[in-house]
């Protein structure tokens, strides 16, 4: 039943976008389309508009970031000396305003939802190298995409071009970085305590460092 | 008559009806809100980056601290996505068991947002109802779990374990004597399912009670009847889901749309409203309470003929017997090995939504093959609801933002992550 509707979406899909260059993955179930930026708003409002697709509802945007996509923590290819520090993770980064990045390390993906057709799909595009990274916003397609955008630029920092209230959203007033990216450490970098001296709350940087007590480690199915 | 300039407001960020801690900065003309903008994040705790940095299983528990109201439901969300990434199906009686506690969930969200927004708007007598209703299912939670709240009850695979085969009972204490206890215990001496069973028979009948209270008083229509309207055009352009959507009269419920778990075999009416203002919403939950009421009582049917494994035996996803365990040595392993490092999921990326009683909670995982989430996203309900809360209020009174923020059931563990 619900293959038999992925099918038919995905006829549909190849016969409204063939024009597009996009990349189309198809696991049965759910349907994702990579597609380049600059066709990102055309794409969409085609989506959305056309009566057979009927794309309605827009139900999430997020950012990602694949900087350590694939990357184990412990990966070693000869025995070191060092043992559990290994892991400890100290180092505060500064992002510097001039890097580049690399060509597929910020992506956007949006879910869409068609409430007639009862069917899905996901977007997704890849920022490039910009610094900062950044996509046209779709808040002019679906008004849903305000708050979503703007916490995608509040934890990845990837800006929305269009948007119309581009802010923080989900971080503290004054926060330096984003703390989604995967160069951000988890503990942060400042901590807030209150000052007896001074009578007031202030920064300071982080005091902990963060010990990852399980290590990320990759395992690839062997081919029987 | 001299132009005035429009006040700028200041709401919360503690307040009893901001549900919460969430910040809203009003433009008021007089009594008339011009402009709303909320301000949230202020309980945004990372959830999503701390789950990066974790085994899957121990994130299960931070699911339930998204949604403190509906706890089981966003777990549900999480495990369904990890079975999917594995392609492993739960044993059925363990899909009868969650779809159960989904629905407890929901009537214990239901409950306590009828309570809260009864109190809001300045009915005080329901609260204390709806929430001597909710201490039972809070029972059935910790019968089950251990805890009252934050069960991290579910898992990839099925359940933690199988329905308790007695309740935890009252005992008699200096305060509370010996005949007091036996009638406190009276529908505690059988199952948990009996437990169930009898709370499903006395349940309509308090709702009844609830809407005896509510649903024909003048003061409570005063205050709800055409107050935050919403075109379903527009409920579905702001992304709104469950009641929200289906108070604004769209019949869209993922439990029958795109059923999940044992949903499909289950009977029961999805309520729609007709004019999508926050009465209309009131009505669509309540009726929401007494379908959930009735799926609790197929499935306790079910569950009472059908006993049968709740969890799959993978050990490379579920930890071997204790006893086995002792003497045997590849048990041992596993055991060690899924306590050390946890499963490695393959890669690949999912979005995995459920109908919690907010609406469409979904968890988006995106895998590489490790035994962490690469990226894990929550899409909460309430968020988007938040979102549109400008365009409800605007041009309403003061008085009506209460009313507002209490119709779209917020809960800001889910809202702010």
């Amino acid at each position: 039943m619900v293959n038999k509707k992925y099918e038919q979406l995905n006829d549909l899909i190849d016969q409204y976008l063939n024009s597009f260059e996009i990349v189309k993955t198809n696991d049965g179930t759910s349907i994702t389309l990579e597609l380049k930026k600059d066709d990102l708003i055309e794409i969409c409002s085609l989506l959305k508009n056309t009566e057979a697709l009927n794309f309605s509802m827009l139900i999430d945007v997020c950012g990602i970031d694949y900087l350590h996509y694939g990357v184990g923590d412990w990966e070693t290819t000869k025995a070191t000396a060092s043992g559990y520090s290994r892991a400890v993770q100290q180092n505060t980064i500064i992002p510097d305003p001039d890097e580049k990045y690399q060509e597929k390390r910020f992506a956007v993906i949006y879910h869409l939802l068609s409430i007639d057709k009862n069917w899905r799909i996901r977007l997704k595009t890849f920022t490039g190298s910009e610094n900062p990274p950044i996509v046209q916003s779709v808040t002019g397609i679906w008004n849903s995409a305000d708050w979503f955008e703007r916490e995608a630029f509040d934890l990845f920092g990837i800006y929305f071009d269009g948007h119309p209230d581009l802010r923080r959203i989900l971080t503290d007033y004054g926060f330096i970085g984003h703390p989604f990216r995967k160069d951000f450490p988890l503990a942060g970098n400042l901590e807030v305590f209150h000052d007896d001296l001074e009578q007031k709350v202030k920064y300071r940087p982080v005091s902990i460092t963060t010990r990852p007590t399980v290590p990320k480690v990759i395992r690839k199915k062997k081919n029987s | 008559m001299a132009d005035s300039d429009n006040l700028t407001l200041n709401f919360g960020p503690q307040h009893p009806a901001a549900h919460g801690v969430l910040r809203l900065i009003m433009e008021m003309d007089g009594e008339v809100v011009h402009r709303i903008d909320p301000h949230v994040g202020l309980l945004h705790r990372g959830t999503e980056k701390l789950a990066e940095t974790k085994p899957y299983n121990h994130s299960i528990g931070y699911m339930d601290r998204l949604d403190y109201i509906s706890m089981m439901c966003c777990e549900h969300a999480y495990v369904l996505a990890i079975e999917k990434l594995l392609d492993v199906q739960p044993p059925i009686r363990a899909q009868y068991i969650r779809v159960m506690f989904d629905e407890i969930t929901r009537i214990l969200n239901h409950l306590l947002w009828l309570g809260c927004h009864g109190l809001d708007i300045g009915a005080m007598a329901l609260f204390l109802y709806c929430f001597r209703e909710r201490e039972d299912l809070m029972d059935c939670y910790e019968a089950v779990s251990g805890s009252r709240m934050h069960a991290t009850y579910y898992r990839p695979g099925g359940v933690y374990r199988d329905l308790p085969e007695e309740m935890p009972k009252y005992k008699a204490n200096r305060f509370i004597s010996k005949s007091k206890v036996k009638k406190l215990n009276y529908n505690r001496e059988g199952t948990l399912l009996d437990f169930i069973a009898d709370f499903t028979e006395r349940f309509p009948s308090k709702v009844d009670e609830y809407e005896a209270l509510l649903t024909d008083n003048r003061i409570w229509k005063q205050r709800t009847v055409n107050i935050g309207v919403v075109e379903p055009e527009r409920a579905i352009e702001l992304g709104f889901t469950g009641p929200m959507l289906r108070g604004s009269g769209v019949e869209w419920d993922l439990r029958r749309k795109e059923p999940y778990e044992v949903y499909d075999l289950l009977d029961f009416k999805i309520p729609i409203g007709l004019n999508g203002d926050c009465y209309d919403r009131y009505l669509v939950r309540v009726e929401e309470m007494r379908q959930s009421n009735l799926i609790i009582q197929q499935c306790v049917a079910w569950l009472n003929k059908n006993p049968g494994p709740v969890i799959i035996e993978d050990n490379k996803l579920t930890p071997p017997k204790r006893a086995l365990m002792k003497h045997d040595m590849e048990s041992l392993i596993y055991h060690f090995k899924l306590f050390s490092e946890g499963y490695s999921v393959p890669e690949g990326e999912i979005y995995c939504p459920v109908e919690s009683p907010k609406g469409e909670f979904g968890v988006y995982i995106v895998s590489d093959g490790a035994n962490k989430p690469y990226r894990l996203k929550v899409r909460a309900p309430s968020f988007a609801h938040l979102a549109a809360i400008n365009e409800m209020v605007k041009g309403h009174m003061l008085a009506d933002v209460v009313s507002v923020l209490g119709t779209l059931d917020l809960v800001f563990g889910e809202l702010d992550r």
